[in-house]
C-alpha cells in the first residue's frame, strides 16, 4: 500500500510533447462529443410542424480544432510562464528569448516613445492617445512610491492629481503665472495636501489606510464641486491657458512658433510639444524614484514596506519615512495634474472620480508593485487596451475584467514580480517576488 | 569612562488592564558584561524588553541608561524609534524580524539609516550625488560587509535574506541590530531554534562583541548551555517579579530557580536537588 517516491512525481511534474498531445486529445474528444448536437446538427420546425434538420460539419471541425490547438497552446504556457506554485520547465531558448527581451524591452520602449511623434505625425488620434497613455504613466510611476515602494495602499490618489489640476487652472486664470512657474507650484501643493493626508492616517493600516484615503479623494473632489465661487464648481474651470515654449506660443498667431520658424502653422505641433512634455516629466518622475530607491530614505521605504516593527527597532522615524512617501507621490501626483490642465483646456470634477484611482492602482497591481517597467507595461496595456476595444463597446469590461482574472492567476504579483536589490557586493540578482511582502499599509 | 551600571532599571512595573505583567523589577546591566535574563514561559521577560526597547511604555518605575559619556537617559520617556536613535539601544526579536525582501546587504544597510540620513544632507546630497555622500554610501557598505564576514555570511550578501537559513538568520539579525552601533544590545532568545554546533558559534560571535566592540549585551536565553556558557551576571524571573540573581553558578544552584522551572514547591526542588546531586 505504499505510494512509491516515482509517483508522487510524476503527478507534480510537467511531461513532455506526449503529455501535451494526449491532454489535447481528449480536450479535443470532450469538445466533438459536446460540440457534435449543439453545432454539429441543427434543427428547426418546419412549415408543416414537422422537425427539420441539417448538419454543420465544417464547423463544427473548426471548433474541436480550435479546442485542440488552444489546449496545446495554454498547457504549453502553463508549464513555461505558470500560475504559482506549479513546477516551471522552460526550455533553454524560450528561457534565453525572455531574458533577451527582459534586458531590451526598457530600452526599445524609450527609443520607441522618442519617435512616436516621427512616426505617427499625421495620425492625430494615436498622438492623443499616446499622451494619455504617458500621463497614466506617469501617474503609475508616482503612485508607485506610495503603494509599490512604501507598502501604503492609497486608494485617493486621484485627490493628489485633482490638486494639481486645478493649482495650475486656478494660479493661471487668475493672476496669468506661466505653466513654467506653476508647474513646481502644483507639486509642492499637492505633496503639502499629501502630507495634510498623511498625519491623520499614519496610525492606520491596510483596509483602513485603504478607507480613510479613498474617503480624502470624494472629499476634495466634494470640495471642488460645493466651492463655487473658486471653483467654479460643476461647470469647472475653461480656458486654462495652453502650454508655451518658454514664452513663445503654439498657435497660429504672428510670435507664434511656427510664424518665427517661417513654417506652415499646423495644429499638430502643439500636440507633438505636449508629448514630449509628459515624456520628459514622466522620465523625470522615473529617474528620481530610481535614484530614491538607492538612497537612505528609499531603502526606509522598501523597509517599511517589508516590516514595520523592524524599523522601529533600527531607529527608524517610521512617521516621517511614511509621510515622505506621501509626498513625493503626491508631488508626482500634482505635475501629472497641472499637465492634464494645460492638455485640456478645461478642466471639471468630472475629470476627478474614484474611477481614475482605481485605475492608476489597478496599473500599479498589475505592473508588479515596484517595478518600473511593469508600471509602463501596464498602462500602455490599460490604456492602449481600452482604447483597442472601443468598436465592441459593450464587451469592452468584460474582455478587461476576464483578462485580468486570468493575469491575476498567472501573475498574481504583477507582469514584473520580482525585485532588484538596491545595491550589491558580487553580483544583482532579482528577489523572487514569493519573498516580497505587499506591505500591510 | 564610569563605572556605573549601563542599565538601571527600578521598581519596573507594566500593567496590561488587571494583569501585572512585570511587578517591581529592579536589576542592573553592567557596562561590558553579559547579562542574562531567564525564568519560566510567561514570566514577564520579553515584556521587560520591549519596556527597554520602547515598544512599551510602563506603567511604572524607571530605566535609566548611562552612557559611556556620563550622558543619563531615562528610557521610560522615550518611546519608539529614539530609542535606538538616542539612545543606541538596539534589539533582536523572538521570532526573526528581517526584512526578507532585502538582500543581506541591503538588510545592514537600512540598519545605518539615521547615520546615511544625515550624510545624504536629508536626500538632497545623495539625490545630486555629491561626493560626500559618494564616500559616506562606501564606509556603510564596508561597514556592512565588516560584519557580514563576522558572522560568517560574506558570500550570501547579495542573497535575499527570506532565502537564508534559520541559523544564518538569526546571525544576520545580530549583525543588522550591530550595524547601528549601540551600546546596549539587547537579544531576545538568540539560540532559539539553533543546534549546539551553531548556538557554540552564537557564545563566540558575542563574547567577541563583547571584547571587540566594548558592548554591553542583555539576553533573554532558554537554552542554558548559552547562559550558564557567556554570562556574567544572570537575573531570575517568575511571574512579573525577580526571584533570584547571581553569577551563573550561584543561580543554578538556587532552590527558588529550580522551584520556579520545575513548578514545585521549594521543598520538594531541594530534595530533587540533593537527589541530583
Amino acid at each position: 500500500m505504499s505510494v512509491t517516491p516515482a509517483t508522487s512525481s510524476h503527478t507534480s511534474q510537467p511531461l513532455g510533447s506526449a503529455f501535451i498531445l494526449k491532454k489535447a486529445l481528449i480536450s479535443a474528444l470532450v469538445a466533438l462529443v459536446l460540440f457534435s448536437l449543439m453545432i454539429g446538427i441543427r434543427t428547426e420546425a418546419g412549415n408543416q410542424g414537422g422537425l427539420i434538420y441539417w448538419t454543420r460539419f465544417g464547423d463544427l471541425a473548426t471548433m474541436v480544432g480550435v479546442v485542440f490547438g488552444g489546449s496545446i497552446i495554454v498547457e504549453l504556457l502553463r508549464q513555461w510562464f505558470g500560475p504559482v506554485e506549479t513546477d516551471k520547465v522552460v526550455p533553454k531558448p524560450v528561457r534565453a528569448a525572455m531574458s533577451f527581451v527582459g534586458h531590451w524591452l526598457a530600452p526599445a520602449l524609450l527609443a520607441f516613445a522618442l519617435f512616436v511623434p516621427v512616426i505617427f505625425y499625421h495620425q492625430r488620434y494615436i498622438l492623443d492617445l499616446a499622451i494619455l497613455v504617458l500621463t497614466y504613466v506617469m501617474l503609475g510611476w508616482g503612485l508607485n512610491v506610495v503603494v509599490g515602494l512604501a507598502g501604503l495602499l492609497d486608494l485617493g490618489y486621484v485627490a493628489f492629481y485633482a490638486v494639481g489640476a486645478y493649482s495650475y487652472a486656478l494660479l493661471a486664470t487668475n493672476f496669468g503665472l506661466s505653466f513654467w512657474v506653476c508647474l513646481p507650484l502644483a507639486g509642492i501643493l499637492a505633496s503639502f495636501w499629501g502630507v495634510l493626508l498623511g498625519f491623520p492616517v499614519l496610525r492606520l493600516r491596510g483596509d483602513y489606510l485603504a478607507i480613510v484615503t479613498l474617503a480624502f479623494g470624494e472629499i476634495i473632489r466634494l470640495v471642488i464641486t460645493n466651492w463655487q465661487s473658486l471653483t467654479g464648481g460643476p461647470n469647472g474651470v475653461s480656458g486654462i491657458p495652453r502650454p508655451t515654449l518658454f514664452g513663445i506660443p503654439l498657435d497660429n498667431s504672428d510670435d507664434g512658433l511656427a510664424a518665427k520658424l517661417g513654417i506652415e502653422f499646423s495644429p499638430t505641433h502643439r500636440l507633438v510639444f505636449l508629448f514630449y512634455l509628459i515624456l520628459a516629466m514622466a522620465l523625470l518622475t522615473n529617474w528620481v524614484t530610481i535614484r530614491l530607491r538607492r538612497l537612505p530614505i528609499g531603502r526606509a521605504w522598501e523597509a517599511l514596506r517589508e516590516d514595520e516593527v523592524a524599523c522601529r527597532a533600527l531607529g527608524i522615524n517610521t512617521t516621517t519615512t511614511k509621510l515622505t512617501a506621501f509626498a513625493t507621490g503626491a508631488m508626482f501626483g500634482g505635475f501629472a495634474g497641472a499637465f492634464f490642465a494645460t492638455r485640456q483646456g478645461f478642466i471639471s470634477p468630472e475629470s476627478f472620480t474614484f474611477q481614475e484611482s482605481a485605475l492608476v492602482l489597478a496599473i500599479v497591481v498589475l505592473g508588479g508593485m515596484g517595478s518600473q517597467l511593469g508600471v509602463a507595461l501596464a498602462a500602455l496595456a490599460m490604456i492602449g487596451g481600452f482604447e483597442l476595444f472601443r468598436g465592441f463597446d459593450q464587451y469592452r469590461m468584460l474582455v478587461f475584467g476576464m483578462a485580468m482574472v486570468i493575469l491575476m492567476i498567472w501573475r498574481p504579483r504583477g507582469l514584473v514580480g520580482h525585485r532588484a536589490p538596491t545595491v550589491y557586493l558580487e553580483r544583482s540578482e532579482a528577489i523572487s517576488s514569493d519573498l516580497v511582502k505587499e506591505g500591510h499599509g | 569612562m564610569s563605572d556605573a551600571p549601563i542599565l538601571t532599571v527600578e521598581h519596573l512595573m507594566m500593567r496590561f488592564g488587571g494583569i501585572v505583567a512585570v511587578n517591581d523589577l529592579s536589576f542592573n546591566a553592567d557596562r561590558r558584561k553579559i547579562t542574562a535574563l531567564i525564568g519560566p514561559n510567561g514570566a514577564g521577560k520579553t515584556t521587560v524588553f520591549n519596556c527597554i526597547t520602547g515598544f512599551y511604555r510602563p506603567s511604572g518605575g524607571a530605566i535609566r541608561l548611562n552612557h559611556d559619556d556620563g550622558r543619563t537617559i531615562h528610557l521610560e520617556r522615550l518611546n519608539d524609534f529614539r530609542i535606538s536613535k538616542q539612545a543606541s539601544v538596539a534589539r533582536t526579536f523572538q521570532n526573526i524580524r528581517l526584512f526578507p525582501g532585502m538582500t543581506a546587504l541591503e538588510n545592514l544597510m537600512v540598519a545605518q539609516h539615521n547615520a546615511l540620513m544625515r550624510a545624504s544632507g536629508l536626500t538632497v546630497l545623495g539625490l545630486i550625488g555629491a561626493p560626500s555622500w559618494r564616500s559616506a554610501e562606501r564606509a556603510a557598505i564596508e561597514l556592512a560587509r565588516t560584519w557580514l564576514a563576522r558572522v560568517g555570511l560574506l558570500d550570501r550578501a547579495d542573497d535575499a535574506a527570506g532565502n537564508l537559513a534559520y541559523g544564518d538568520q538569526r546571525r544576520l539579525e545580530i549583525a543588522r541590530a550591530m550595524c547601528t552601533e549601540p551600546t546596549l544590545l539587547c537579544l531576545d532568545e538568540p539560540a532559539a531554534g539553533l543546534n549546539a554546533r551553531e548556538s557554540g558559534a552564537l557564545n563566540e560571535l558575542l563574547l567577541s562583541i563583547r571584547a571587540e566592540q566594548g558592548t554591553s549585551i542583555l539576553l533573554i536565553e532558554h537554552d542554558m548551555s548559552v547562559v550558564m556558557e557567556i554570562s556574567d551576571h544572570v537575573v531570575v524571573m517568575d511571574y512579573g517579579v525577580k526571584i533570584a540573581e547571581g553569577t551563573p553558578q550561584a543561580v543554578r544552584d538556587d532552590p527558588k530557580v529550580i522551584a520556579a522551572y520545575l513548578g514545585a514547591d521549594e521543598d520538594e526542588a531541594i530534595a530533587v536537588m540533593e537527589k541530583a546531586n
